[in-house]
């Protein structure tokens, strides 16, 4: 049924769809109104789940890791502060190989307070594990969170379903929320493979000595592959039961295309106009959209820019000391061809600011006219600073 | 099954305590008096280590090994998944030690207990960071020395109070106790298994390695610190009614103290201060346990 859903009642409608056991959460802009939607359905008993009120972030981890070991559903919500607080656990949970599914709302990190919307609070945890999914449409928020239960029941993953603050979690835009009959046939009652239980006592996640470690750790990478390989067969299912498909990237014009730019999330959406407009020039630019970020699907992403000379990489997020995180796994991406395109790194809109046709416009113009491509990337729209050391 | 709770045992050789470790005593004697329906919330404590590396375990019921500040929460989503699966007989013990009680992990513990989460929460009291050998914790007891409190910088102040920590929750329970008293430990714990909410018992673990005392003095020294009054044995039911289990004949603390090399550096003038110390807090107790029962 269609309905009119801001991103945040989106991830609510799949969490309720998806029949999850335990919640555990910890109120922060802009993730508030995910929450609140969620203790509705608690309290109207149209989720039947146990809903755990904690008091920090860090708690709301730790429980959904003992729940989860306790072999149920389990989802939990957060952005920027939040997320970083968790860090640890975000890595005991994969160590773990807990399939928590987590709606993380990209916010800027502090300092200065900025609720609005940056990449830099989920694209800083990369190395932990999680899956980390992308998106772009309130539709596509919804059946990402669906998504991202069968993904990581299958392979023994967490995963992180990602959404632009305030642009995607408090945007209303026309929904559709699937039949519970439909999403049950895609999505099977949670079946642990290990588990807590007094019948069969074990231990877990205990000491493991330079013996066992490594291979512990190279397991966790095979999980990673996995989730790589399974992911058109979940798609598939998706598409069979619920009659959509995202791909863990999107090419759009990509194939004759000289300039392709490379973005994630809803700068997306204002890309695609920018495409067409160009096109309609006769100007031969494509787009492709990074969904997935983690397993990164390099192949993928190779197979779709060999072909063109310029590629721009859209980046709102930084890794300071070496530019957007995006642009270095792209680059890296593309170091096993024989003639790599040139990729040019920008990073703008930061903290919020409006990325706008304004903003791709000269983007577009500055990969155009470029001699060659810099290592560094290209901070678009910015005002006269001074740094602390001068 | 043996015919006395009290001989099955869920704890077996093999583990990697110390000789004399209380904490092993301590873990002997609460899942003797829990039973096998128990599943362990283990935060990062000595027992992380004294429970053995994969693929071996010395304990015989299921464990959840978690990271050091989450006793309290880890513990809650086992509770909310035995819930939801309508396993309402299983108990859910976080196993903690003092580092992960009363410093890194007390937020949680003191959000679940907000909470009223249905779990018992044990605290072996070891008094300092022992698993990495001997730093100062804030159970340290005034007066100690520990290898972050050396030579004269020896702690200067007072052992926190958790349990009066806890009964300001209205906790439903909350009880002291100590490995030289297993009887009234087993009962302690068997009168918390069947208590709903959140239950707490601190337990007074001697640590002959970290206190610099002969390991068969382990549970000698632990029973001296209840004679003493140092370490009173009693309980608190709702926040509100305090028993006072133990009435000691009021031994001297320096007795108590003479024996563990931690304190040889104190003079006799800094024990006659942790003698009056030691009858302040008593007396207290004594007035708490009066008030709350008139």
């Amino acid at each position: 049924m269609k309905k009119v859903l801001e991103g945040s009642q989106a991830v609510a409608e799949a969490v309720r769809l998806a029949r999850v056991e335990v919640i555990s959460a910890y109120p922060i802009t802009p993730q508030t109104h995910i929450v609140e939607k969620l203790s509705d359905f608690c309290a109207d008993d149209s989720l039947p789940a146990r809903f755990l009120r904690v008091e920090s972030e860090h708690s709301a981890l730790a429980a959904l890791i003992g729940a989860s070991s306790t072999g149920v559903r389990t989802f939990t919500a957060t952005s920027s502060q939040g997320l970083a607080l968790m860090h640890e656990l975000l890595h005991w949970a994969s160590g773990a190989r807990l399939p928590i599914v987590m709606a993380e709302v990209n916010r800027a990190l502090a300092p200065g307070w900025n609720i609005w919307t940056d990449q830099t609070d989920s694209l800083a945890q990369r190395d932990t594990g999680w899956i980390q999914l992308y998106c772009e449409t309130g539709q596509e928020v919804l059946d990402t969170t669906l998504q991202a239960f069968w993904l990581a029941e299958k392979v023994n993953l967490p995963v992180m379903v990602i959404l632009d603050a305030f642009f995607l979690s408090h945007t209303y835009e026309p929904v559709d929320v699937p039949d519970q009959e439909a999403v049950d046939r895609f999505l099977p009652s949670f079946r642990p493979k290990v588990q807590l239980d007094t019948q069969n006592p074990c231990s877990l996640s205990q000491m493991a000595p330079p013996g066992i470690y490594m291979e512990m750790r190279y397991s966790i990478q095979m999980a990673m592959e996995e989730a790589l390989t399974v992911f058109p067969e979940m798609e598939g299912a998706f598409q069979n039961h619920l009659g959509r498909r995202y791909g863990p990237v999107e090419a759009l014009e990509c194939k004759d295309a000289d300039l392709i730019l490379v973005t994630s999330g809803t700068i997306t959406s204002t890309a695609r106009q920018f495409i067409r407009d160009l096109r309609s020039q006769g100007k031969k630019v494509g787009l492709l959209k990074v969904k997935l970020f983690r397993p990164f699907p390099a192949e993928a992403i190779r197979e779709h820019l060999r072909s063109a000379q310029r590629i721009a990489v859209i980046d709102r997020n930084c890794s300071f000391g070496a530019g957007g995180i995006f642009a270095q796994e792209i680059r890296a991406a593309l170091c096993p061809l024989p003639e790599s395109p040139m990729v040019f790194g920008y990073i703008a809109g930061l903290g919020g600011r409006d990325v706008t046709l304004n903003v791709l416009e000269e983007i577009y113009r500055l990969t155009q006219d470029g001699d060659y491509a810099r290592e560094e990337s290209h901070w678009v729209g910015l005002r006269e600073v001074s740094h602390a050391g001068k | 099954m043996p015919e006395n709770e009290l001989d099955r045992e869920y704890m077996f050789s093999g583990h990697v305590g110390c000789p004399g470790c209380g904490a092993a005593i301590a873990m002997k004697f609460v899942l003797k008096a829990l039973g096998e329906k128990t599943i362990m919330v283990l935060p990062a404590c000595c027992w992380s280590i004294i429970a053995g590396a994969y693929p071996q375990s010395a304990l015989g019921i299921p464990v959840i090994h978690s990271a050091f500040e989450t006793g309290g929460a880890v513990a809650s989503g086992v509770r909310a998944a035995l819930d939801v699966k309508g396993d309402s007989e299983t108990t859910v013990l976080t196993w903690a030690g003092d580092g992960g009680t009363f410093d890194i992990g007390f937020q949680a513990l003191s959000g679940a207990v907000e909470r009223n989460e249905d779990f018992i929460y044990v605290c072996y009291d070891n008094e300092a960071y022992m698993n990495t050998g001997v730093q100062r914790s804030s159970s340290t007891p005034y007066g100690a020395w520990t290898t972050t409190t050396p030579g004269s910088d020896w702690k200067k102040m007072r052992k926190k109070n958790i349990v009066e920590a806890l009964v300001a929750h209205r906790i439903p329970y909350a009880a002291t106790t100590s490995i030289a008293y297993p009887e009234d430990l087993v009962y302690k714990v068997k009168k918390a298994k069947w208590i709903k909410g959140s239950r707490f018992l601190h337990i007074f673990s001697s640590c002959p390695t970290g206190w610099g005392l002969p390991s068969e003095l382990s549970v000698k020294i632990a029973r001296m610190a209840v004679q003493t009054n140092i370490f009173p044995i009693y309980e608190v039911e709702d926040g509100l009614h305090y028993t006072i289990n133990f009435m000691s004949k009021g031994y001297l603390v320096k007795e108590y103290f003479k024996l563990q090399g931690r304190f040889k550096h104190l003079t006799e003038a800094d024990l006659d201060q942790i003698q009056e110390m030691v009858n302040d807090d008593w007396e207290l107790l004594l007035r708490k346990a009066s008030l709350s029962q008139s």
